[in-house]
């Protein structure tokens, strides 16, 4: 492991520099589209749209910097992101004052987690969380002794770190995978594909869903998600990916397709699960750190889906 | 000299990242907190966090006269406590027992002067931090501050959350986001059961804003 050289590589990777570079021209355009109707609309109509643009502005210039600067900084920006999550899932799920303890332990999984990622030691990074910490909430709750909303609590522990840090932590180790056949398909690159794909996903089935949407496909839980999105979303999204899984995975072209489907399909179903719990506790948004988002929540809710799948996609079918 | 640098340092190299990025705010209406003294911050109080949390979030030009009202029996207790409370906090220390203060000496007289030059307070009116997460009844001691100082506005500040972070009795900071609306300002309207229930409705209002998961 050496960072440096990795920074250098980075750097040196023209596909990340090309995929950046497009990502800054989307937001160029975007935000002079948006500015235009912002502008001509006047009465406010597209003020959320205006913020959130603005806040991808800020996410974007922070993921460039940290791609940009070294393996270790990505690798603690995804730390970052996963106890933003983590904070906001404790702060909104019910959990128990004997469990205090518990949740300062599960705070401190996040950079041993990371740990493994940077050490690239796989079989740590793809136990810690499932296997070993697994077992550890519990035994540390069965310490205090109190036996009420135990299995409750437990499930709503593990559930929490599970998503926020094991799923989120994918991530990191995709970050540190070895260009495979493709030799600019490295990790950063992947990174890049899979978190340009999975948000670009989002946005084509809120526009597809805005354009033609009308059949929801799950009224109970997100009314606004219609299938015309879903299908728009996901047709999309896997023509995207098979181009620029050329360039940017050591995946075949066929397999690109493939990932593109599973981005497609699965980034939706990370979105509604985060629905359904906002729904269960009766909130709207999971916080108010993301003007014109919500919560970081509400942001990587399809990532928790889409990075270990991805990851494992292409780990089985490239390493 | 001393002092000045330790409440720099505390402040600036320890409570803000400890509240701002280990913890994490959610400030609804900042607008409304007073940008000069004189003033009187009213919060519910569940932990030592609360004060920390008041007195950096309000804007810069109030810090040099917010002064956190707090129990001299308890802040004043140690040689070591009551050097860090009067030099960095800036207390105005009140005592709670008539034994302590003497006999026919007004507990909310230091709270008086401290308006009289000024200075914003910060004034909890349920008295302790109590049960975590939980608010209890206001005491009247806030309506008798409002009587005798009816052109002071009273900025009324729902908070929740530091009480699951920090409760009473516990040392260790667990990560929680905190949430902090402020609302309108009130004033003295000359009649104190009435002006009680303004104040209780003003809380009772600001603490529905914000969703708070069940924690036992």
């Amino acid at each position: 492991m050496n960072f440096d050289v990795a920074a250098a590589e980075a750097v040196a990777n023209p596909v990340v520099l090309w995929a950046l570079a497009s990502l800054f021209l989307i937001l160029v355009v975007a935000t002079i589209i948006v500015n235009y109707l912002h502008s001509r609309g006047g009465s406010g109509e597209f003020d959320e749209v205006v913020q959130r643009l603005r806040t991808w502005w800020i996410i974007v210039l922070l993921l460039s910097s940290a791609i940009l600067l070294s393996s270790g900084a990505s690798l603690v920006f995804f730390a970052l992101i996963s106890f933003l999550g983590l904070k906001e899932f404790l702060t909104l799920a019910p959990t128990r004052r004997a469990d205090r303890d518990v949740l300062f332990y599960l705070y401190l999984a996040i950079p041993v987690q990371y740990l493994w990622a940077a050490l690239e030691w796989y079989g740590m990074f793809i136990i810690f969380v499932p296997v070993y910490l697994f077992l550890f909430v519990p035994l540390r709750m069965v310490l205090s002794g109190n036996t009420k909303n135990f299995l409750k609590a437990a499930g709503i522990l593990h559930w929490g770190v599970m998503t926020t840090v094991f799923s989120i932590s994918h991530l990191g180790f995709l970050l540190m995978l070895p260009a495979g056949r493709n030799p600019h398909g490295d990790g950063p690159a992947m990174v890049l594909f899979l978190i340009i794909l999975t948000q670009l996903n989002d946005v084509a089935q809120y526009l597809w869903g805005k354009a033609l949407g009308s059949r929801r496909v799950v009224p109970n839980v997100s009314p606004n998600k219609t299938w015309e999105g879903l299908v728009g979303g996901v047709v999309t999204t896997t023509l995207l990916a098979t181009v620029l899984s050329h360039w940017m995975t050591p995946l075949l072209l066929w397999q690109g397709a493939i990932a593109g489907l599973g981005i497609g399909l699965f980034g939706f179903v990370g979105d509604v699960c985060v629905s359904a719990v906002k729904r269960d506790l009766g909130i709207k948004d999971t916080s108010q750190m993301l003007p014109g988002h919500g919560g970081i929540l509400d942001r990587v809710d399809s990532l928790t889906y889409t990075a270990p799948l991805f990851f494992h996609f292409v780990y089985y079918t490239c390493y | 000299m001393l002092a000045k640098i330790c409440r720099f340092f505390w402040f600036n190299l320890f409570i803000r990242p400890l509240v701002f990025l280990y913890l994490g705010v959610n400030i609804r209406r900042r607008n409304l907190l007073p940008r000069q003294g004189p003033a009187i911050l009213v919060a519910n109080h569940n932990s030592h966090l609360d004060t920390m949390l008041l007195m950096i979030s309000c804007p810069s030009s109030l810090f040099p006269v917010l002064r956190p009202v707090a129990a001299a029996d308890y802040f004043l207790a140690t040689k070591v406590r009551a050097w860090f409370s009067t030099n960095v906090l800036n207390i105005v220390p009140i005592w709670r027992n008539k034994e302590d203060r003497g006999e026919n000496s007004d507990p909310l007289a230091p709270i008086d002067q401290a308006l009289d030059e000024g200075s914003a307070v910060i004034f909890f009116p349920e008295g302790s931090r109590g049960e975590p997460e939980q608010m209890t009844d206001f005491k009247r001691g806030i309506a008798i501050l409002a009587s005798r100082h009816p052109d002071v506005p009273i900025v009324p500040i729902f908070l929740q959350g530091a009480g699951r972070a920090l409760p009473k009795g516990e040392g260790m900071v667990v990560p929680f986001l905190l949430d902090m609306f402020v609302g309108e300002h009130l004033y003295w309207g000359g009649d104190e059961k009435e002006f009680m229930e303004r104040l209780r409705r003003r809380f009772e209002t600001l603490s529905r804003e914000g969703y708070r998961p069940q924690w036992e």
